[in-house]
């Protein structure tokens, strides 16, 4: 178990090491950051001071060591428009993107896991239909439109909820929080539903589907033949087996829910590093840029690493595997 | 005379599809009393699993019981409601499948499965359920099952796991155990090893036991009647050595003759020409009268009915002597 998870670890690194060699020739590839620093009329001298005091003159090997071993310690360099540590602006930008995206997910597996489980027990009802029906909507409408259409109806012709923004947030240490205000939590419900939206859709059909497969299995006809109860069977026996997938569907899900709130955030302009992103390509501020990439791909390959753990505790047949194989 | 444990009387089961109804199982009747094993033998889709399924409640949708009854001690309960027939199974009638690989919830220890299942139908404590599940793994002779009990079913072999399935199966006692093929999936050696251990249960616990099985030498080994199935209706039942030493209905004739014999003088095999009607092809009269070589013209208009031989049951024109003369 231990020996798997290091080896899992280990591979992360290399990923790591991967995303790092990408992201560090966005510097050398997207023109010179140099230019992006000074002004038009800036002597040559003065140029060649800044490409200096940014070490933009060493060799590349060097740079790129360099590079790395700053990023190690979430060290991103400066930005080129604001002037501030890459690192400071992604922190301060964090705890809104997350906070969007764990409220998407818990949206989405929550609804996603009823309403699959709903549709696949009560196949024939009204009620399943209509969700099968919503679901297509979730998943073919994009997420702009989902989120403009909801801002219409909701901010601007019903005035419930507000159109942008996180409303007031609630500082803890450094992390802020839009959780425990009212305006906070108003501000989070249209961004959460439109981010999550996608995913719920998802969700709930990968659960009907696995539900319906899980209940055509043999042990769940032997389930029955032993008498045991409509909801042992259904929520006991047929449940978990039903969720083995979902957990890497929902966990690869995670990640991209922070990947794509890009548009989300920019939709509902909210002050998250997706924001921080869009606005870093209209500038061309690389720093933001690579680090942007290297902390979304960290994200990923922490997930993927979680969700790989999490499959041992659920599955019992992984565990020896894993364990002979280590 | 005692009642059976199992009575099925003119059982018909339907399976509704694009192309109209169809008839699996046509007016099925038979006992099994208490102790008794009666094998059921035939071609895959001559109706076995589907009327072992349908005495224990258990045929889905599009399929559904269209007539006759089934009585378990005398209690009706091919209409039961399906909060009381739940309770019946698993209690009162155990059912063992085909595939032990299968048959056990894989993201579950064995125990804490045949806990929850003691304690649906048992009114036990938790340590108490434990306890009687241990017994019953050392009943169906899983060694160390004190230890054993913790496992997860793919860390058992698919004989051990057939065993749990048995235990699974006989953990309330049940008055009657529906068998489907249980020894079709392993390897001959714990096939032996299985059946020996059905009927152990049987004799000990006087429980009566619905032996499945396509596999003739199972059921001479273990059964103490046995019925022969065609296209859903029962051709010949009667006891055991009666049918297998001198089989009266052609189509059991067809069958014993098939079965290799170890002395055997060098001879082939008989075989029986053609292969089982489809359920949407029956043909009239007679099911097997295209392929029976003592088929007359009444054996394309006219259905038979069980007639009584002895001991043995035989649904055969041929040995309809009153209606014989009577035509004569």
């Amino acid at each position: 178990m231990l020996a798997f998870t290091l080896r899992r670890a280990i591979q992360a690194i290399g990923v790591m090491f991967a995303v790092g060699i990408i992201a560090f020739s966005m510097f050398r590839f997207a023109g010179d950051p140099v230019n992006q620093i000074v002004s038009i009329d800036t002597p040559a001298a003065e140029r060649e001071a800044v490409r200096k005091s940014l070490g933009l003159d060493d060799p590349v090997p060097v740079q790129f060591v360099r590079y790395f071993a700053d990023a190690a310690q979430f060290k991103f360099g400066v930005s080129y428009q604001f002037r501030q540590p890459v690192s400071a602006l992604l922190m301060e930008r964090m705890p809104a993107t997350l906070e969007l995206a764990i409220c998407a997910t818990v949206f989405a597996m929550v609804l996603g896991i009823l309403m699959g489980v709903y549709s696949a027990l009560r196949r024939d009802t009204f009620l399943a239909k209509l969700f099968q029906a919503v679901s297509l909507i979730g998943i073919s409408l994009p997420t702009f439109l989902i989120g403009i259409l909801l801002i219409y109806l909701f901010a601007v012709t019903l005035g419930w909820l507000p159109s942008f923004g996180r409303g007031e947030v609630v500082r803890l240490g450094w992390w802020t929080t839009g959780l425990l205000t009212l305006s906070g939590l108003k501000a989070l419900i249209m961004p959460s539903i439109t981010l999550g939206l996608f995913q719920m859709t998802l969700i709930m059909r990968l659960v009907r589907a696995e539900m319906l497969e899980v209940l055509r299995t043999d042990y769940i006809r032997f389930a029955r033949a032993r008498g045991l109860t409509t909801r042992a069977i259904h929520f006991g026996h047929a449940l978990k087996n039903t969720l083995i997938p979902v957990i890497t569907v929902a966990g690869l899900q995670f990640g991209s829910v922070i990947a794509f709130s890009i548009i989300t955030e920019t939709v509902f302009q909210w002050p998250g590093m997706g924001l921080l992103f869009v606005q870093a390509v209209q500038n061309v501020d690389i720093p933001i840029m690579a680090a942007y990439l290297l902390m979304v791909s960290l994200i990923f390959v922490t997930i993927n690493l979680v969700v790989d753990i999490l499959y041992t505790v659920v599955d019992p047949r992984l565990r020896s595997t894993v364990g002979r194989a280590a | 005379m005692t009642e059976p444990v199992l009575s099925v009387r003119n059982l018909k089961v339907e399976f509704a599809s694009r192309r109209g109804t169809l008839r699996a199982i046509d007016g099925v009747s038979f006992d099994i009393a208490k102790g008794e094993v009666l094998g059921v033998v035939g071609e895959s889709g001559a109706g076995k699993s589907v009327t072992g399924l349908s005495v224990i409640g258990l045929i889905d949708p599009p399929g559904r019981i269209a007539g006759g009854e089934i009585r378990l001690a005398g209690l009706r309960i091919d209409n039961l409601p399906p909060e009381e027939l739940r309770r019946v199974r698993g209690k009162r009638i155990g059912m063992i499948f085909q595939d032990p690989l299968t048959s056990l919830n894989p993201l579950y220890r064995v125990g804490d499965q045949i806990v929850e299942t003691i304690r649906t139908h048992l009114n036990l404590s938790g340590t108490a359920a434990r306890r009687r599940a241990i017994d019953l793994l050392a009943e169906v002779g899983i060694p160390a099952p004190e230890k054993r009990i913790d496992g997860y079913p793919h860390e058992f072999s698919g004989g051990m796991r057939q065993r749990v399935v048995i235990a699974l199966a006989i953990c309330a006692e049940p008055e009657l155990i529906i068998a489907d093929e249980p020894t079709t999936a392993l390897d001959v050696s714990v096939q032996a090893q299985i059946i020996s251990l059905i009927k152990r249960l049987g004799r000990d616990h006087g429980t009566a036991v619905m032996l499945v099985t396509h596999d003739m030498g199972v059921i001479a080994e273990t059964s103490d009647r046995v019925a022969v199935m065609y296209a859903g209706r029962i051709a010949e039942i009667g006891p055991v050595q009666d049918v297998v030493k001198n089989p009266l209905h052609p189509y059991a004739k067809g069958l014993m003759g098939a079965i290799p014999t170890l002395a055997g003088e060098d001879k082939r095999l008989v075989q029986i020409p053609g292969s089982m009607p489809r359920l949407s092809a029956i043909p009239p009269g007679c099911s097997f009268n295209p392929r029976c070589a003592f088929a007359f013209d009444r054996c394309r208009v006219d259905r038979p009915d069980p007639l009584p031989r002895g001991a043995q049951s035989v649904a055969c024109h041929l040995y309809d002597d009153a209606a014989a003369e009577s035509v004569a």
